[in-house]
């Protein structure tokens, strides 16, 4: 099947649509299409300062490189923000000073180090009996909300696709968590909380397979490499399932996320954070306790020394 | 046989098969998680492929 558009040789077949595409028209089409989510949902404004979270992977640069055109024309102001988790065999950063500086965008880089004096791989060593995903992820949310604030973005994107969030949405369906599944969507916080940045997802209609296509066509300098505490079981079962689906019943995951989208404003309505949180007495960040997991967390990691 | 080397398990494997939609058959891959190059030109799952050709099946998913 040649590119629907033009008889050149096809470099991917969207499996969504099952139409053939050519580079050329490839790129368009993606680019055409990340700009289009960007302008539905209104993820950015005219003067906005917009960070992006900044991992080294495929998503992000692309991210980075979208909106780069916007800043280009002097809509937004880009900067980004990577989380070092300090994880010896995989995390390097490397690729992503060396995009931004080509990219000339500033790169800011917190690390757990110096935030919660252990690196990942020393937490990993005391928390033996935690899941590394759990806690790792509580810190890395942690500091890309304490970083926006510190370099004053107005909003975060992220390099969610539409296959991470298709799992999302069915992980808290199958889990029974829909007031986990009404802080979805390709803007966060509508609930306007000055503490809480909002997140934006411009991929949010493209899969991570035209993803990588962009990725690989544009020449990002990206290393597969896999995290050696990742633990994703259960995503990765629903990942398999929807993939199978998709390649019976072409535009499942588009559905999903589609249907999603209607019903989102219904279920944020139901899940409005009903009591407003409080401030963390140790660290004044935004939590529904008296103290925030990322310092309930740090407490035990000292506590664990004087055992 | 065509030379695939398979990038989420850095391994290289030979396959008897004429199109890119055989290999992943064969290699039981979902055409969803991977992109194909061959001789380090993108492809769809519709190329053909040859005795010299050198495929690599990249992996869509990130790790963490
Ligand atoms: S895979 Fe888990 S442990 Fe590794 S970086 Fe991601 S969240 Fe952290
Ligand atoms: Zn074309
Ligand atoms: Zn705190």
């Amino acid at each position: 099947m040649p590119c629907k558009n033009c008889q050149e040789k096809p470099v991917i077949k969207l499996t969504n649509v099952n139409v053939s595409l050519c580079k050329q028209h490839f790129l368009r089409y993606f680019e055409k299409k990340v700009k289009k989510t960007i302008r539905t949902f209104n993820l950015i404004e005219k003067g906005n300062k917009i960070g992006i979270a900044l991992s080294g992977g495929k998503d992000s640069f692309t991210v980075l490189s979208i909106l780069k055109q916007f800043q280009d024309k002097k809509i937004i102001t880009l900067e980004a923000l990577a989380i070092d988790e300090g994880i010896k065999a995989y995390r390097d950063l490397t690729n992503a000073k060396k995009f931004c500086k080509d990219n000339n965008i500033t790169l800011h880089i917190l690390n757990y180090e110096d935030f919660f004096n252990h690196s990942l791989d020393k937490m990993v060593k005391k928390f033996k009996n935690k899941t590394p995903c759990s806690f790792c992820g509580v810190f890395r949310r942690y500091l890309l909300n304490y970083g926006s604030k510190k370099f004053k973005f107005d909003k975060l994107a992220t390099g969610h696709n539409l296959d991470d969030e298709s799992q999302s949405i069915l992980m808290n369906q199958f889990r029974n968590n829909p007031e986990v599944s009404a802080r979805l969507g390709p803007i966060t916080g509508v609930m306007i909380d000055k503490r809480f940045i909002r997140r934006i997802k411009p991929l949010y209609f493209v899969t991570e397979k035209e993803t990588t296509t962009y990725s690989f066509l544009k020449g990002f300098p990206v290393k597969f490499s896999e995290c050696p505490y990742a633990s994703f079981g259960y995503r990765n079962s629903v990942r398999d399932m929807l993939n199978e689906f998709e390649l019976k019943y072409l535009g499942t995951k588009y559905s999903i996320v589609d249907s999603f989208i209607k019903i989102l404003p219904s279920l944020k309505q139901q899940f409005k954070e009903a009591k407003t949180l409080s401030s963390c007495k140790l660290c004044n960040e935004p939590t529904s306790k008296k103290i925030c997991q990322a310092c309930e967390y740090v407490r035990e990691l000292k506590d664990y020394k004087n055992r | 046989m065509p030379k695939v080397f398979i990038e989420r398990e850095n391994k290289h494997v030979e396959v008897t098969a004429s199109s890119v939609k055989e290999i992943l058959q064969k290699l039981k891959i979902n055409p969803e998680v991977v992109i194909i190059s061959k001789n380090n030109e993108l492809v769809t799952e519709d190329s053909k492929v040859s005795e010299k050709d050198e495929i690599k099946l990249l992996s869509v998913i990130s790790g963490g």
